[in-house]
Formats: structure tokens, sequence, C-alpha cells
């Protein structure tokens, strides 16, 4: 049995932090995200979840970080000013391994900006805001039913991946309401299981991938397997390696384990691209201009069709690559001054011409809007 | 084999050690500390957690056989703080220096304490920052010298305790290296109170502070520290002009110097938030 709700996005989100079996949430108040705090605020002690305002927004994720270790699905969420702070904790829980997801409904920044106006200027800090290489995973909804689905895989990718996942939202997907069909009992969908060790404990190597994936077995704080987390560069036994083999083989696993799985963790949408000849490229509140904007230019006639990249890093490399093959020319809308855009054209390589238009007015385009700057491009 | 040895073979990582202290450093014996600490309460290692920030004495966590974690500079209580709302059977301790503790980590500090959650907080003060070799802190005594005051400091240092104790703390302690058995039993003391709990462990670091401010080597410092600190007994018995005339002479008191079991525990306040939720009020 199912309900049918009129959700915000931050709602939706909730509701998809429950199914998946978050049991801790810490943070810190911020527009545009604070719905999902008080929500959850409300929901998680109702499921045997714990929910803590915190301190700070470092804290936030540092419970996070803790309530992860000692085995619970955890998570956060923020907004531009709150997401900085939080880029300390990010590389933690990159290099020790740590499951954790991480909401960042966004707002016009840098700094205050304009915290109740949607933007995408986070694509960049998404990927490389806190200091050294590092490899996460970013995926971004573009609904409200999307924003439960894609909480529920932000939660199955860290849990698998051992890596935050960061769930990139904007003003507008965390604020609309929408229709959403949920189930009525949670218990039925799927829950993400962390891989847990085998041997035995005096065998257990924390970092050691005993089944040859690069995903190393995590055993909660507290379950009889002791080992040791750090932020320092580590070997497979987790305790600290001053080699420059180590680092080197330690980047090198970071980064493949997610590498090495693109196709399970790269999602894209195709629409009406079966005989585009001019594609759009678009995610998140940005998206929804062109899906519009595509039915106008079909409408008139015209071949565009849009590709929408749901997951945002690992970027979409190949499919970015593939779309260069198939149509003339590519439009990338984003709510910033062209970030993705960057790595379109980096992947592109000008096969096509890539072309950018970027709004960061603190308004969403209109359709028609963007239906012109097609056509200026198709020009 | 000696007491220390047995207690290594049973609670240090094997094959960890040595540490990476210097020699006269009092980092070892607050170490030791905690591990007798947690053999008198008569712990399973499986169920301690010891959760460190970022300097010297938050290397200890390494050397030791539990469920650990080396975490960031002055961060080591909100992840400790999730671990233990993860699983509250755990007894989490938490190893900090007065740097990561009151500078960085000043914030979690003061809301830790607050909420009253059941973490142990060592406190290893040795003045100084250590790890960088020798730079001033919060905890640093006003006057002192440091790399990053060659002129001496102008900043008064904090009152930690009254600090910890004014947000919340219900169970306030110090100690010293030199004064080990009372610092054994003031932090095996602290694990077994329900609620936050402090201890100050007034230490030394010989190489960065001591050298700096010209006290001499690691007994000497040893012997500073048998010479002001002073047991609580004996400090209440103080009338308030020997008090001030102890404080003026960089003297503190050492032990249990508060205690309150009647606030109750965040983790088992939230219990109660979990209860109410599932019935529906």
């Amino acid at each position: 049995m199912s309900r049918i709700l009129l959700l915000q996005g931050n709602q939706a989100v909730v509701e998809g932090a429950i199914a998946a079996g978050v049991k801790f949430y810490g943070g810190y108040p911020i527009t545009p995200s604070t719905e999902i705090a008080e929500q959850l605020a409300l929901r998680l002690p109702q499921v045997g979840g714990k929910f803590m305002q915190t301190e700070d927004e470092i804290a936030g994720l540092g419970t996070v970080i803790g309530a992860s270790m000692a085995g619970k699905k955890a998570m956060t969420a923020t907004s531009g000013p709150g997401f900085s702070l939080k880029q300390e904790m990010l590389g933690l829980a990159c290099i020790a391994e740590i499951p954790c997801v991480i909401v960042n409904v966004q707002r016009v920044g840098p700094a205050t900006g304009q915290p109740t106006s949607p933007a995408q200027g986070e694509v960049m800090q998404t990927r490389w805001g806190t200091h050294g290489d590092h490899w996460l995973i970013t995926i971004s909804p573009s609904s409200v039913p999307e924003c439960f689905e894609l909480t529920l895989r932000a939660v199955a990718l860290s849990e698998k991946y051992r890596c935050p996942v960061i769930l990139l939202m904007d003003e507008v997907i965390g604020h609309m309401r929408e229709k959403i069909e949920l189930p009525d009992n949670y218990d039925e969908i799927p829950q993400a299981e962390r891989k847990m060790p085998t041997c035995a404990p005096e065998e257990y190597l924390a970092y050691g991938c005993e089944d040859g994936s690069k995903v190393p077995a995590m055993a909660p704080f507290g379950s009889g397997y002791r080992w040791h987390v750090t932020g320092l560069v580590h070997d497979e036994t987790g305790f600290p390696k001053g080699t420059g083999a180590a680092t080197k083989e330690s980047q090198d696993r970071l980064r493949t384990k997610l590498t090495d799985n693109l196709d399970d963790i790269v999602q894209v949408e195709n629409y009406r691209m079966e005989d585009a000849e001019f594609a759009v490229v678009a995610f998140g509140g940005a998206a929804r201009t062109a899906y519009e904007a595509v039915d106008m230019a079909r409408a008139e006639g015209l071949k565009v069709g849009f590709v929408r990249p749901i997951t945002i890093w690992p970027f979409a490399e190949k499919q970015m690559q593939d779309l260069a093959g198939k149509v003339k020319g590519i439009l990338v809308h984003e709510l910033n001054c062209g970030q993705y855009v960057l790595e379109v054209e980096r992947a592109v390589a000008g096969k096509v011409p890539v072309s950018l238009f970027a709004k960061y007015d603190n308004e969403s385009a209109t359709p028609a809007e963007l239906l012109a700057e097609i056509k200026k491009a198709m020009a | 084999m000696s007491v220390m040895e047995d207690l290594i073979a049973k609670y240090f990582r094997p094959g960890r050690l040595p540490h990476i202290w210097c020699p006269g450093c009092g980092n070892g014996v607050i170490t030791g500390a905690i591990v007798k600490a947690i053999d008198k309460q008569g712990l399973a290692k499986d169920d301690v957690a010891i959760i460190s920030g970022i300097g010297c004495s938050s290397r200890s966590s390494g050397y030791l056989d539990f469920n650990t974690a080396n975490t960031l500079h002055g961060r080591a209580l909100p992840i400790a703080t999730g671990v233990k709302m993860g699983n509250p059977k755990l007894n989490v301790i938490v190893c900090s220096g007065d740097g990561d503790c009151t500078a960085i980590g000043g914030n979690h500090l003061i809301h830790a304490a607050r909420r009253n959650i059941d973490l142990t907080l060592v406190v290893y003060n040795n003045s100084i920052y250590g790890m960088t070799g020798g730079q001033y802190s919060p905890m640093t005594p006003k006057g002192s010298k440091a790399t990053t005051a060659p002129y001496a400091t102008i900043e008064p240092s904090f009152n930690l305790l009254a600090l910890a104790q004014a947000a919340g703390a219900t169970y306030v302690a110090r100690g010293t290296t030199y004064h080990v058995p009372q610092l054994v039993d003031v932090i095996a003391k602290g694990i077994a109170h329900k609620g936050f709990s402090i201890i100050e462990v007034v230490s030394a670091c010989p190489i960065s502070f001591g050298r700096q401010n010209k006290m001499g080597g690691p007994a000497q410092m040893m012997m500073w520290q048998r010479d002001h600190g002073v047991l609580k007994a004996v400090w209440d018995r103080m009338d308030e002009e020997k008090k001030a005339e102890a404080i003026a002479a960089g003297k503190f008191p050492i032990g249990v110097l508060y205690e309150n079991n009647d606030v109750q525990e965040y983790t088992a306040a939230y219990d109660e938030i979990i209860k109410r939720a599932q019935e529906g009020k």
C-alpha cells in the first residue's frame, strides 16, 4: 500500500532517510536546509533513531562520523556556509572511509550571499572543497520524488563504497512542493548493508579488503573488532604509515574504488535524445527548466534533447564523450557563472561546440529564456 | 614482569611501541594512568573507545588496544559524542591536549559539558603546543615564553576546570604526572561517573615549554608539580588568605574538585525522548 502526499523536497529527503534506515542525524540549522533537521528531530526518535542539534556545523558532521563508526547509518544537512565548515570533517570521512551522507541545499554564495535564493555554486566545492586529493560521490535530484529516491541511493552508495556521499540540492528543489507516492511501510525497502568482516577479530585488518575488492569491511566500534581510525595516511592495518609508497597506495585505492565502478555509480538521464542533433545539459533545479524548454523546442520542430547528469561526481566522462559523438552542439545550463561546463568542455575536447547559459541572479531561468539560448547556440 | 609491563601486554597494541614522545614527556605517564584506571574499573577492551584529537597527546589512542580514533585537531569531542550516541554501552574516553581542547576545540568542550553526555575527557595539559614546537596555548601561564611569544605571553590562561564546571560538567578533577596513584584514582572515578567528566592533568613538556621557560629538566619539572599540586583536602583547610597566597604562588588543588550525580545524563535523556516519540506524546 502507498500514500500520495504533497511534500517539499526537504521533507522527501527526510522520508528517504527514514526509509534508508538512517538512525542518526547531527547538524546545525541553516536556510534553506533547516526543514530537514526539523523533520528528522520529529521522525528519528519515532523509529528509534537519534537527532542532535550540534553547537556548530563542524560538530554536526563530527557526530555523524562518530555515530557511523559505532555502526549507525548517519547523515547531516546544510547549505553553503555550513558546507564550507564541513570540509574538514569531509576529508576525514574520505581518508578514514567512514560512510556518511551530507545534504547540501545550495543557496547563493559566497559567504552569507542570498540565503533564500537558489544557486548551484558548489559544484566545484563539492568535488574539491576539502584539502588534498580525495574522492567522493555527489548526486543531484531534480524533483521531490527523486529527493526520496536519491536519499536512499546516497545512503546505499556511502555504505557500499565507504565514502561520503553528497546529495547536492538547491533551494528550488529543497523548497518546491510536488506530488510524491510513498510506500506505507518502509520495511519492504531493501536496506543497504555495510560489509562486515568475516575473519576472526585478531585477524582483522581494518583496511585490508579480505574479499579482494577495494572496499574494506567495517566493524562497528563495540563489535569485538578493535581497530584504529586515523586521519593520517595509513596502511591496511589502519595505523599511520609515513612512506611515499603508503601515500600512493592509499590514494590509488581511494580513487579506484570509485573509478573502477563508474557503471554502478554514474547515472545520467536522457530525455528526448533518440534523434537529437543538439543537447542541453543541466541538473538539479536547472533541469526543471530544461525539460520544458526541450519540449518547446521540439514543438517548434527543433531536434533538441536533454541530458541530465544525476551523478555529478565522479563526472559522467564517458557519457559526455559519447554525447559529443552524437550531437552537433551542447548547451550547458547551470545556476552559477559556469562550473559544470568546465568538465563538459574538458570531456568533449573541442569535438563539438559547447556553450553556456549561466544564470546567477537569484532566479531560475524560464523555459522561454533557455529556449532562446538554445536557438542562439544552434544558430 | 612488572605491573606496568603486564598492563602494557594487556592494553597496548603489539608492535605500536615505542611511542613518539620525547624523553621526559608526561604523556606516557597520563596514558599509563588511563590504562590503570580502565584496569581498576575492570572494563572489557571491546567496551572502551578512546577518541583523541591532534597533537602529541592525541597520539595516545593509536597505542592502545581498544576501539580507537585519532581524529582532527580540536574535534575529538564531537566524534566521541557521535560514538556515544551510536552505542551508549561504550565507555568513551577522550584524550586531548591543552591546545586541542581549549583553543581550537573550546566550543566543543563547553557544549559537551553542557549536555552532560557520558564522556570522560582527559586533558593532557603541558601548557604548550608541543608537536609544532612550543607555541603558546590558552593554558600557557601569562608571562611565559613561547616561540610565538618571544617577549612573553600577555594573554591570561583559562581556569579550565571552572570553565567546564560552569558549562555543566558534572565531574571535575585535577591530577599531575607526579601524583600518579591519585591521578589513576581520579580518572577511574571519572570513568565510573555517569555524565560529562573532565580530568585536567598537569604535565610537563621539558623540550618545548621547559627549555624556553628555564624550568630545568624533566626531574625539576616533576618537582615543580610536586611543589605546586596541593591535595584537595589540604587546599580546603586553607583560609581565603592562604588560598590567595597559594594561587599567587602558582599552586593549584588536585583531586576531585566537583561531582554532581543529580543531573540526568544526555544519552539516558535521549532514550526518554525515543520512548515519548514512540508513544506519540
